[in-house]
């Protein structure tokens, strides 16, 4: 990686700091404090399943709504306040600068999604008293949420290149929505025929397949992952994120900064 | 070889969310400035001073023609090593710290690591910020304290060639001199400095060659002598009293009254007309002293020549 990715990705991640984006930590703090005393006193046998669907999903939550609202700005922002000036007026090369930015967001996340998963472990051990072998599912189902991050993350960056920081939420907000059905719309696609079945297995092939990342009920209920669909999730993710950072760079290449 | 060649660059936008229109913010432009130059780029609000910089510097792409720094194309990351850009009204993360923001530059500039730390000390006192700002978040400085930064971040990497679109904009007369100082000591330093102004007077006192652009055309290129040599030549005559004779107005005097004298400016050819008629009226001549042209003059005559051209160019 260049030097300069580094610093623009450095750079990201601690704007990203000083703008008070990791206060959502203690929002969730309080959330899994509370999950974890209520679900001991109320549930019986289920603590488990309660707080890994629970700190899994916040986790989630969280993570999506912060890659979408920086992300949208990552762009965007900085041609609207014009910062994005003296920088492309240094050795700079525009593709760089998408790097370092998708890089910063993409690794404000990681420290996000690692200190709320001490969150989901510390409240697991609250109502279990000790950890199991089946935990270490919840790991992989944590790693597959950040592949979703990071597929969002591109997405809103490809957005903040060309539209306004609002349409660019509702597009990716729509796309994170639609990407979290994309199973059923591949189910829909094969029980329809003619034109219809085109458009839907189309449109269920390009949307980001969110629901084949999320494995939070089988984790909650212990289900084991193949080492296959880890490695198939992996590939899926790193390839789309890839091509959609190509389509922005592409877009970014060409615009002219007002 | 030129520090600056611009062949035939021309910027077209489209207007209009619809039915899109083209509209012409720069025509083929073609200038040349030398190394060690310190160069005034100058023009009314909207004549394309800033949208020839954005071209110069890659920011927006050129619908015709082509830029050449250090005899390199204009984006090539060679040469953008070598030179440094002060933005109009510029901006910068108000999170950082200016100390922050010139390490983050430095970096970028590809300042070694081992230097930069007493580069960015060097640079904030040469601009005149004083230690106790420089580990504040800049969304608590002035707008002439960001002013000063802009500069620092320009220069900070010892460019051969500085772009300054509007280095005097917000600052305060003594902040516009030291400015004025700063840039003549990069020309000592053998910097080539691209200024764009409108204020007319740093551009007089600075520069070694001017370029006036109105409505996005080239209107001149020249050394400030040289320009205002061609321009009609004014004189000024002072007499006695308080009377204007008509017969000087109508000669397109423009007249003061004191309270014992009358101070007259008009052109140099009816010098003789005017003397007549203060002979006539029996008015003592106390002084008459020709009027040196100034860049102001030759701008103002250059932008009035345009008004016919642009308003053809309105009815069609």
């Amino acid at each position: 990686m260049s030097g300069r990715i580094a610093y623009i990705a450095a750079n990201t991640f601690r704007e990203a700091v000083r703008d008070r984006v990791l206060y959502n930590l203690i929002a969730f703090a309080v959330l899994m404090s509370a999950a974890a005393v209520l679900v001991g006193q109320i549930s019986i046998d289920i603590e488990r399943l309660v707080v890994v669907n629970l700190g899994l999903s916040a986790v989630s939550l969280f993570g999506v709504v912060i890659a979408i609202f920086v992300g949208i700005g990552l762009v965007s922002k900085e041609i609207d306040k014009r910062t994005l000036y003296t920088v492309l007026s240094r050795p700079v090369r525009r593709w760089e600068f998408i790097a370092g930015k998708f890089l910063g967001l993409a690794g404000t996340l990681a420290v996000n999604t690692a200190l709320m998963a001490v969150g989901v472990f510390g409240a697991l051990l609250y109502v279990s008293h000790h950890f199991q072998s089946s935990d270490g599912w919840v790991l992989v189902a944590l790693y597959f949420i950040g592949l979703q991050f990071l597929i969002i993350t591109a997405l809103s960056l490809l957005f903040s290149t060309f539209s306004s920081p609002l349409l660019s939420s509702v597009f990716a907000f729509s796309l994170f929505v639609i990407g979290s059905f994309a199973e059923d719309l591949r189910g829909f696609a094969g029980i329809v025929r003619g034109p219809t079945h085109w458009l839907a297995t189309a449109a269920a092939y390009l949307v980001p397949n969110f629901s084949a990342l999320n494995l939070i009920s089988s984790v909650a209920h212990e289900q084991p992952i193949s080492g296959q669909l880890v490695l198939y999730n992996t590939a899926y993710a790193l390839v789309y994120t890839g091509m959609v950072l190509c389509g922005a760079v592409l877009i970014f290449e060409r615009r002219n900064l007002k | 070889m030129p520090a600056i060649e611009i062949l035939g660059l021309e910027k077209t936008y489209e207007v209009g969310f619809w039915r899109k229109r083209p509209k012409r913010a720069l025509h083929p432009l073609n200038l040349s400035v030398e190394e060690g130059e310190i160069f005034g780029f100058l023009g009314p609000n909207g004549a394309g001073k800033t949208t020839t910089l954005k071209l110069l510097m890659g920011l927006a792409r050129p619908t015709a023609g082509a830029a050449r720094i250090l005899g390199m194309e204009n984006d090539d990351p060679r040469v953008k090593a070598q030179i440094g850009f002060l933005p109009e009204q510029p901006y910068f993360y108000d999170y950082l710290t200016a100390r922050e923001l010139l390490r983050y530059y430095a970096h970028l500039s590809g300042v070694p690591s081992g230097e930069i730390a007493n580069k960015v000390s060097a640079m904030l006192e040469r601009v005149g910020l004083p230690t106790s700002a420089a580990d504040v978040q800049l969304r608590k400085f002035s707008k002439g304290m960001m002013q000063r930064v802009g500069i620092a971040q320009a220069i900070l990497h010892d460019p051969k060639v500085v772009f300054l679109d509007e280095p005097m904009s917000g600052l305060d007369p003594v902040g516009r001199r030291e400015v004025r100082d700063l840039i003549e000591r990069l020309k000592q330093e053998g910097k080539t400095v691209f200024f764009s102004t409108h204020i007319l007077s740093d551009a007089e006192a600075l520069c070694d060659r001017v370029a006036i652009l109105h409505l996005g055309e080239l209107r001149s290129v020249g050394a400030v002598a040289e320009l205002t040599a061609g321009v009609r030549g004014k004189v000024e005559l002072i007499w006695a009293g308080t009377t204007i004779p008509a017969s000087l107005k109508a000669l397109g005097a423009e007249c003061h009254a004191t309270s014992d004298s009358v101070r007259a400016i008009l052109p140099e050819e009816k010098q003789e007309a005017a003397i007549e008629a203060l002979k006539r009226e029996r008015l003592r001549l106390i002084s008459l002293v020709p009027l040196r042209s100034t860049l102001e003059d030759y701008f103002v005559q250059q932008v009035e020549q345009a008004k016919p051209a642009q308003a053809m160019a309105v009815r069609s």
